[in-house]
């Protein structure tokens, strides 16, 4: 049950540090940069430019792989921020970038489509996914990345992944 | 005309060409008719799952993408350039940690403007793969 008087940096706090260990826990993740932006529960994540992410340099252009990447990352984190939220809330798991043992065990991508909608500039770009079903064990996720403009989109993806079991 | 280790060299420039590409230490294996392979080594930066080491799926997704463009780039009619239309990637297993990781990709159909590509990813063990694709790519003329 949530507590309508618990001091608000103390939420800000769990809340950031348990999706900083997430986050943090994976190499990959660090390696391309990607950060994720959180209000309340909501999600956007970051893909800050960066030379070595170019797959055509003549355009230039972000590379298709890079692009699928940062859409599978951002479902992958969505949904295991989505289902871990609950016991978050109610302190019964405080995860910790320090101690691995408290982080939780990631879904394991079964299949990924992405749908590549306009060339990806040299610059920032977001993704947001939306857990579309979610039972015990599958679940299947869409994730949308934009740039410059929300609603121009320059690639979107659905996947299906099995969640870790207790 | 050039021979296939001219081929090959070229393709090797192509990807050395690509900064993702050489972020990742792709090398060109095999090039040519249509069908390309392309191998990276395992890295610690690269893992997804820091519990077991296991390499994370998008960096598979870019070695099967850079894998099916140059397919498409080496199909004999020559096109100019191409783009991803659309990638579908099925994980059969876990990569093993440590092995490096190839991917094997073939144009099977190219229409004026559209080519249909099938793509594997192996380890060590070729006889059970890592993971497959399927790809529509665009062929510019």
């Amino acid at each position: 049950m949530a507590d309508r008087n618990e001091p608000l940096h103390q939420i800000k706090s769990r809340r950031d540090s348990a999706l900083n260990a997430l986050v943090s826990g994976v190499p990959y993740m660090t390696w391309l940069g990607i950060r994720f932006d959180r209000r309340g529960d909501e999600l956007t994540a970051i893909l800050p430019y960066d030379a070595k992410l170019i797959g055509n340099p003549m355009l230039p252009a972000i590379h298709g792989g890079v692009t699928a990447a940062f859409l599978e990352v951002t479902a992958i984190i969505e949904l295991s921020w989505a289902a871990m939220w609950e016991d978050l809330e109610s302190g019964r798991i405080a995860p910790d970038a320090a101690v691995p043992d408290s982080l939780p065990r990631l879904p394991k991508t079964i299949d990924f489509t992405v749908d590549y909608l306009r060339s990806g500039l040299p610059r920032d770009a977001y993704a947001r996914a939306r857990v579309v079903r979610s039972g015990r064990r599958y679940a299947s996720v869409h994730v949308e990345a934009w740039q410059d403009n929300r609603a121009r989109l320059i690639a979107q993806a659905t996947g299906h992944f099995l969640m870790p079991q207790p | 005309m050039t021979d296939p280790a001219d081929h090959a060299r070229i393709a090797q420039q192509f990807i050395e060409a690509i900064p993702h590409a050489r972020a990742l230490g792709m090398r060109v294996d095999e090039i040519g008719q249509g069908r390309a392979v392309i191998s990276m080594p395992w890295a610690d930066h690269l893992v997804g799952d820091p519990r077991t080491g296991v390499i994370h799926g998008g960096v598979v997704s870019a070695l099967m993408d850079t894998c099916c463009g140059a397919a498409v780039m080496a199909h004999p009619t020559n096109p100019r350039s191409t783009a991803t239309i659309d990638l579908r990637i099925d994980y059969m297993r876990a990569a093993t940690p440590g092995q490096r990781i190839t991917a094997r990709a073939e144009c099977y159909h190219m229409t004026r403007s559209v080519a249909f590509l099938r793509a594997t990813a192996l380890d060590d063990d070729p006889d059970n793969p890592v993971a497959s694709a399927t790809g529509a790519f665009t062929a510019e003329r």
